[in-house]
């Protein structure tokens, strides 16, 4: 397997992509006293182009490690990054590399990811029950860590008012904030 | 034979509390007489809104206490996650003895953790005199733990920018002794585990995870490179001391010869890993670089800086049971972290159970599950917690403790008449 140098990643996704390539940060340190690198690249696309990085990911290595997908809420859009790690099994090699996508507020959909990762499903049906963002094509709608009895509508993870703070309990004494 | 229309399969629950399983999980089992057929896993029972409480209530250096509560094993891989990530967000380097000393107390949790899940496997075959004699065996390196932290278990050592306490040289020899001890009993931990007929009937080709269901289903830790995937963040990526060692992933088939994937092979790969650990802590000690192991030893200071600093950082660590990472995102003149997102390694370990348990006996539910060292506290640790529905069957703290109060008086008042 050929193993390119993070600035050559970049390019290869700026190259493949062309205007739904948004931006890129690559971030190195030196660690302990041999001052080896640690490395790890942050990619930003649109959405239109998710699944064509994620092919090209999976050119990079056959079978890439999702390591989790995080989401936050920027206010009007919510920020999805997913957490890749290619060339592991290598000494030293490995990379980690950030997928990020910005979805508006009005059109929160992304397409699944399992028939490329099956180990995909659990971190999609979280950001599904926990954000909001419906994920389209999911073979698991279920919600994986919310109760049944959990009001619909409500995301815990959204900082709007879709967010979980009717649900705080207000200890005895206390004031709500 | 089959009976049209008559349903053959049945499903039973194992589950949220039962006494094959050490934490709540519930396992749906669809069973075709004793054989498996289709296995469901539901979780979710012990979520306590970690993430949250670090993104609205504390601040960056109460959270490294938080991430280590996430799992009452791994206590000190949460805070080694999490600290490198906020490193990383903040633009923080850790001095080079600091990286040595995280290193040395996360191979003793690792060493701790494998002989902990070798008695619990142990114990789940029936075997309860080697889980009496592993757990034993266990003691000395729980003494060290104290030895060099003050705590059997929660460690608090990890701080951003380095480590709490210094180990010293008059702490050495202890280290030492405790290792050689390892070293002598390795062999008999390794007849008693890979010798005996018992166990090997009970583990070879039970729960097979083949390589490419690993590598598909994202398995990591000891349980991917049972079946000979060969990841480890301490041997792929550069961070603490481990970035100066030649680290090698351990696969079953160093041993054994072949990769079966079965339960065999990750007790193996578990056992060999302690003996790596050993090798580890003993190159740490001799290389180990003097000097300071704060960055900024006022904590205030740090504080101030974080709470300036602006950036995002992601920290992975080869926790016992696989890679656990934290992302974290700092924004300026915030208190509290932005994001902070926790995976534990049996997160994705849990959603290889279904394709070890197809066609499996329903008697070796316990130890095929057992065998990936689930740890569902770990898994189930993000959610804001609230009871308040309107089922009536849920009560909370304040009304159960207030039906407790009512009774106590009502007792009360009885005796006085």
């Amino acid at each position: 397997m050929e193993i390119l140098s993070p600035e050559e990643i970049v390019e290869s996704f700026k190259a493949a992509l062309g205007s739904s390539f948004i931006d890129s940060k690559i971030y190195q340190r030196e660690v302990a006293v041999k001052k080896n690198l640690f490395q790890a690249i942050w990619i930003y696309v649109k959405r239109e182009a998710f699944r064509q990085a994620v092919d090209l990911i999976c050119k990079l290595q056959e079978y890439p490690h999702l390591s989790i997908i995080s989401s936050s809420d920027l206010g009007d859009s919510v920020e999805l990054i997913y957490h890749f790690t290619i060339y592991y099994g290598q000494h030293l090699k490995e990379l980690s590399l950030g997928l990020c996508l910005n979805l508006p507020k009005n059109d929160l959909t992304i397409p699944t990811i399992t028939d490329i990762i099956p180990g995909a499903l659990f971190a999609e049906r979280e950001t599904q029950e926990m954000m909001g963002v419906e994920v389209v094509g999911i073979p698991d709608n279920r919600r994986l860590f919310l109760p049944e009895d959990f009001p619909e509508g409500v995301y815990p993870w959204r900082k709007d008012e879709k967010g979980p703070h009717d649900l705080l309990r207000v200890l005895p004494g206390r004031e709500k904030k | 034979m089959k009976n049209e229309g008559m349903e053959t399969t049945y499903t039973i629950p194992v589950g949220p509390i039962h006494p094959a399983l050490k934490e709540p999980i519930r396992l749906d089992l669809k069973v075709d007489g004793e054989e498996i057929v289709d296995v469901d896993i539901i979780v979710g029972q012990v979520h306590r809104g970690i993430e949250w409480l670090g993104m609205n209530r504390n601040n960056p250096i109460q959270n490294i206490y938080l991430a280590e509560r996430v799992c009452g094993i791994c206590s000190a891989s949460h805070p080694f996650a999490y600290v490198m990530a906020v490193e990383q967000a903040a633009g923080i380097t850790p001095p080079e003895r600091a990286e040595y000393i995280r290193v040395i107390i996360a191979e003793i949790e690792r060493i701790h953790s494998h002989l902990l899940w070798a008695g619990v496997a142990a114990h789940e075959v029936g075997f309860d005199s080697v889980f009496y004699l592993v757990w034993r065996v266990r003691e000395k390196v729980m003494d060290l733990t104290e030895y060099l932290t003050g705590n059997r278990n929660s460690k608090a050592m990890y701080q951003i920018g380095g480590v709490r306490r210094d180990i010293t040289e008059e702490q050495f020899p202890q280290i030492r002794k405790t290792l050689d001890y390892y070293q002598t009993i390795f062999n008999q931990l390794k007849t008693v585990f890979l010798d005996d007929r018992t166990i090997r009937m009970r583990t070879k080709n039970v729960g097979i995870l083949k390589t490419e269901d690993a590598l598909k289903l994202l398995v990591c830790g000891p349980t991917g490179r049972a079946s000979g995937v060969t990841k480890d963040v301490r041997q792929d990526q550069a961070y603490g001391a481990y970035a100066d060692m030649d680290i090698k992933a351990i696969t079953p088939d160093v041993l054994t010869g072949t990769v079966v994937g079965d339960i065999y092979d990750r007790i193996v790969v578990r056992l060999l890993e302690v003996k790596q650990s050993i090798e580890i802590i003993e190159r740490c000690l001799d290389e180990i670089p003097p000097g300071a192991i704060l960055a900024e030893p006022k904590m205030a200071k740090v504080l101030n800086t974080l709470k300036k600093a602006e950036g995002e950082g992601v920290g992975r660590h080869e926790a016992p049971r696989g890679e656990c990472i934290h992302y974290v995102r700092l924004e300026s003149g915030r208190e509290t972290l932005a994001i902070w997102r926790i995976r534990a390694p049996t997160y994705v370990n849990l959603m290889a159970v279904p394709t070890m348990l197809k066609g499996a006996q329903l008697a070796d539910v316990p130890i095929v599950f057992a065998s990936i060292d689930p740890c569902i506290s770990c898994t189930n640790r993000a959610i804001v917690v609230d009871l308040k529905t309107k089922r009536k069957t849920l009560l909370i703290d304040e009304e159960l403790h207030q039906l407790c109060v009512e009774k106590t008086r009502r007792l009360s008042n009885e005796l006085a008449r």
